[in-house]
């Protein structure tokens, strides 16, 4: 059995206050000051760390939010002076698709590395636009063992980047061609870059280092390149927009992996780069502009090993009117491989809107090998997306200040979190090895069709 | 009292084992009487307020015109207090000739919803479902109308919460005599008894452990009070149950904790639980916090650790290994019928059929959106299929395998009110397994807190000594006794409505129902 893959974490506390979705109103007024108050029965102390928290408040741009809404105080207050309200500042965190659920759960992975339990019920709703449409499925009685969860065998969720040719040639039992090279990643992710509105400073030195604890790549857009040490240069992948002049041949020569901006020079691009370093990996990152699927799908017929595509930051087709979800889009790609065989030939990395562990499986499931993702990064280090990065702005996370420590150990603990919860899924379905996933979409079950299979059948005229 | 086997002692003698014969302990028994209890909680959570402004000369008007005993004073005391908001049915009063609010001569009193309202609840319980739960569980009955709670549906937007009732436009004469509600658990004519319960639904499978001592107790008698069961989960058999065990189906799950021949031996049915709704594949887990010094006893376990349940059972990976699990639990307990407990992935129909050709009386099919006392959320919101769409398929296919008859289709995993009862039957399920409803009727405001540090700190999910004892027994039991009584009459309505005479002839029957995403030509029916 290969060593499993394991990533160290520590508890990372949040340095600003936590932004729960309630808050308790005391009402003092009225208070009868009984020996037996309420405050003091919190079986999480809430009240007494508030009035802490108000005795050693030095910023007043956060309230106490922390309360866990169990009602208890606010029923059996004895003056009934307590009731709880929902947090403003929470309802307002993120915007449509990143909810103000996604960026709490994300909050508390990042503090606590561990995969979110909760007690009672699913408590959302019953399914949704984009990856929530789709369930995974999960093996019952009669499928192989799946005891990976508790460590007795190993789910491997390690992944290759590069060609996989369908089949050797050989001239007088030698190799005549050698055999492309492969980028192994333990995990189906690729650290992206940060959009540009989110760019800051201190934040790719913390992804690089990121990238090399967790023993993943991150992308670096070559043309802001970092201080790099030379022991680093394993886990970065240079990322060449148009127009950008070849790397140091020196430093080049030390990756394995590179991202280059689709154009209409791409493959001399490749070229220049594999003149370079035979041995790495290129990448052609394509935005998924209307026609971007099918130019990832052209780009797949020529020499392109493995193509980077990448929807908006909500997940959606960049730029269009109605535009499609990247689940669909991935799986219209991962199609139209098949139909070419051309579908090992390439590896398919996809980006844009994975927000949540629960959208790797899925966008593995739809047909990518790997996913990229960078804003889940940023909202570990605290970030509530209200876009006020600008230097000297009203940043609630106050990012600017972040030491690197910090910023590795969040990130770093959200990347362990989604792996344990990667595994929880796949010993769900039985599986033993992400790479088997790809495009399995038997192990998965999509709204549409259970809506038509079942209510569609049971409810459409003349059924 | 009612007795779910059709025995005679003598019968009973016959069939159970003698060590069973020996230790078995005199039944409680328990009426099904409604009786108030109201909340445990000083201040109850109201939908609406009513504020009283600096005009009150507190002339007393209020006081004697309110029919709901809202507005409340004591002797000694000069200004009102806080009124009984919770018992106020809001501007739906306006209509009658009651209305504190236009009848006050000084136009002082004007009624609101109460903002707190926004804290409680979730998409699949709304916080008028909760409200209405927990009326029904004070009184044994569904709320009037007047209150203006929308329990009958949550706002997930999707499975039972987009069904609705076809209600024929002019009702079928009435339906003379009793509905009949009971529900037949044992179809296979083995020779083995012959289970009737007295109400389409019993309790799940909740682990000593996951909840209180107290929440166990008064789901049980309960099970007694109602003629039906109530489950051990998977955390072993107390011997507090034992008063119990013709109402009780103990589990047989994959962690095995607690089982032994003698408790198989107890009981009239045993279950199978391969894997729960809420995380599907991946096993129990009692985290450590809640494996205090009595769980650890009851489980022989180490204090403080957490306790994983593994999937699956490492002696099933067929169909033909099933078969030998049921043989084995047949042959320990002769009069037992056997439940067998599955999640709904895609397969969920080849393996209830598969379930029945094993052997299985009971085929027990868990929904993805029930409840738990604790898993991880990916799980609950991603794995496995909702209860909505496999009710269908497992009944449909059954039917196509030509054992439908044969075999009692139970689902879990959702159900939340009385329509959801008859919505599950009418898709194509026999009867239903009811839980974290049972905990909103003792005070759970579903906090998901069930798994954290000391647990639930409405002291039902818990079994800390200083949070559990909070919680008294006869109130507790009574509370799952009314609501019972709620939902039991307000299917007996929707039955009378559609002109059925039992819940037997309402199973399977889609035609009664509509989908508001496939709306039919005609929709002015829908209720």
């Amino acid at each position: 059995m290969p060593e499993k893959y394991h990533i160290e974490t520590r508890p990372i506390p949040p340095r600003r206050p936590r932004v729960g979705k309630y808050g308790i109103v005391d009402w003092r007024e009225d208070c009868c000051r009984c020996h037996n108050c309420v405050k003091k029965a919190c079986i999480y102390d809430r009240h007494r760390e508030e009035t802490n928290y108000i005795r050693n408040l030095t910023d007043v741009d956060a309230l106490f939010f922390d309360c866990m809404g169990c009602f208890s105080c606010v029923q059996d207050c004895a003056k009934g002076l307590l009731s709880l309200s929902l947090n403003p500042v929470y309802e307002n965190l993120g915007n449509a698709y990143w909810t103000p659920e996604i960026i709490r759960t994300t909050w508390l992975q990042a503090e606590t590395a561990k995969i979110p339990v909760s007690g009672a019920g699913y408590k959302g709703r019953f399914s949704g636009p984009g990856f929530d449409a789709m369930w995974t499925d999960m093996s019952e009685i009669v499928r192989p063992t799946r005891d990976g969860i508790h460590g007795r065998e190993y789910i491997s969720t390690s992944v290759d980047i590069g060609r996989k040719p369908a089949f050797l040639h050989f001239e007088q039992g030698e190799l005549a061609r050698p055999i492309p090279a492969l980028v192994d990643l333990p995990m189906p992710l690729l650290i992206d870059m940060m959009p540009d509105q989110y760019r800051l400073s201190r934040l790719e030195p913390a992804m690089i280092k990121t990238a090399r604890k967790t023993d993943l790549i991150a992308l670096v857009d070559y043309r802001s390149l970092p201080k790099l040490a030379r022991s680093q240069l394993r886990h970065v992948a240079f990322y060449l927009d148009q127009g950008v002049k070849m790397p140091d041949a020196d430093m080049l020569r030390q990756t394995r992996l590179v991202e280059i901006a689709d154009g209409p020079d791409v493959a001399e691009r490749i070229d220049a780069v594999k003149q370079i370093h035979p041995e790495i990996v290129a990448v052609v990152r394509v935005a998924l502009t209307s026609d971007g699927v099918e130019r990832a799908v052209k780009l797949a017929e020529g020499e392109v090993e493995a193509i980077h595509v990448v929807a908006d930051l909500q997940g959606n087709e960049v730029g269009a009117e109605r535009p499609r979800f990247i689940k669909d889009m991935i799986r219209k790609i991962h199609r139209d491989l098949i139909e070419n065989s051309r579908r090992d030939e390439v590896t398919l990395i996809a980006g844009g809107g994975i927000a949540l562990a629960e959208h790797t499986a899925k966008a593995v499931i739809c047909g990518a090998d790997l996913v990229s993702i960078n804003l889940p990064l940023l909202i570990g280090l605290e970030c509530h997306l209200c876009r006020r990065c600008e230097p000297g702005g009203s940043c609630p996370a106050k990012l600017e200040q972040v030491e690197l420590d910090y910023c590795v150990g969040r990130m770093t603990n959200l990347i362990a979190a989604w792996h344990g919860q990667l595994i929880e899924v796949m010993g769900a379905m039985g599986m033993r090895e992400i790479r088997r996933l790809r495009g399995d979409v038997g192990r998965a079950m999509f709204f549409e069709d259970l809506e038509e299979q079942t209510f569609g059948k049971l409810f459409t005229s003349g059924s | 009292m009612a007795n779910c086997l059709h025995l005679d002692p003598s019968e009973l003698e016959t069939l159970l084992p003698e060590n069973t014969l020996k230790t078995r302990v005199p039944q409680y028994e328990c009426d099904r009487q409604v009786r108030p209890a109201p909340s445990r909680f000083r201040n109850e959570i109201s939908k609406y307020i009513l504020l009283r402004n600096e005009n009150c000369i507190h002339c007393g008007k209020c006081m004697t015109v309110c029919q709901h005993k809202v507005h409340v004073t004591y002797s000694g005391y000069k200004l009102f207090p806080k009124g009984r908001y919770h018992q106020c049915i809001g501007p739906s009063c306006a209509k009658t000739d009651h209305y504190c609010v236009d009848l006050c001569p000084q136009r002082a009193l004007q009624i609101a919803e109460n903002p707190m309202i926004k804290c409680l609840g979730d998409f699949r319980w709304p916080a008028d479902m909760i409200l209405a739960t927990w009326i029904m569980a004070q009184t044994g009955e569904v709320p009037s109308a007047d209150y203006g709670y929308d329990y009958e549906c949550g706002d997930s937007g999707g499975g039972f919460d987009r069904l609705r009732f076809q209600f024929p436009d002019n009702p079928p004469a009435d339906i003379e005599g009793e509905v009949d509600t009971t529900l037949e658990l044992n179809r296979r004519d083995d020779g083995r008894p012959r289970i009737t319960i007295d109400v389409p639904w019993y309790g799940g499978g909740m682990s000593f452990g996951s909840v209180s001592n107290t929440t166990q107790l008064a789901k049980a008698r309960a099970a007694v009070a109602w003629n039906t069961f109530t489950c051990t989960g998977e955390g072993g058999y107390m011997e507090r149950l034992r008063p119990y065990d013709d109402h009780v189906i103990t589990q047989v799950a994959t962690g095995l904790f607690g089982v032994r021949e003698e408790t198989i031996q107890r009981v009239p049915i045993v279950e199978f639980k391969y894997a729960q709704g809420a995380k599907p594949g991946l096993g129990g887990h009692l985290l450590g916090d809640k494996n205090t010094v009595s769980v650890a006893r009851m489980r022989e376990a180490v204090l403080g650790i957490s306790l994983f349940s593994p999937f699956p059972f490492h002696s099933v990976y067929s169909i033909e290994d099933h078969m030998k699990h049921i043989d084995w639990i047949k042959h320990v307990n002769r009069r037992a019928l056997i439940s067998t407990k599955v999640s709904t992935p895609t397969d969920v129909d080849m393996v209830a059929v598969g379930s029945y050709y094993a052997g299985t009386h009971i085929v027990h099919i868990d929904g993805g959106y029930g409840g738990t006392g604790a898993a991880p959320d990916i799980a609950k919101k991603n794995i496995a299929m909702p209860i909505e769409y496999a009710i269908p398929k497992v009944h449909g296919f059954l039917e196509a395998e030509g054992v439908r008859d044969a075999v009692t289709l139970i689902a879990s995993g959702g159900i939340r009110n009385p329509y959801d009862v008859a919505k599950a039957i009418a898709l194509g399920a026999d009867g239903v397994v009811i839980g974290t409803a049972e905990l909103v009727a003792l005070g759970c405001v579903r906090c998901s807190r069930c798994e954290s540090g000391r647990g639930c700190p409405r002291s039902i999910a818990t079994t800390d000594p200083e949070l559990a004892p909070k919680m008294d027994l006869e109130w507790a039991q009574q509370r799952i006794i009314n609501l019972y009584h709620a939902w039991r009459q307000e299917l007996i309505r929707i039955l009378r409505r559609l002109g059925l005479r039992s819940v037997g002839e309402l199973r399977g029957r889609t035609d009664l129902l509509m989908h508001l995403d496939f709306p039919p030509d005609k929709t002015e029916d829908i209720q």
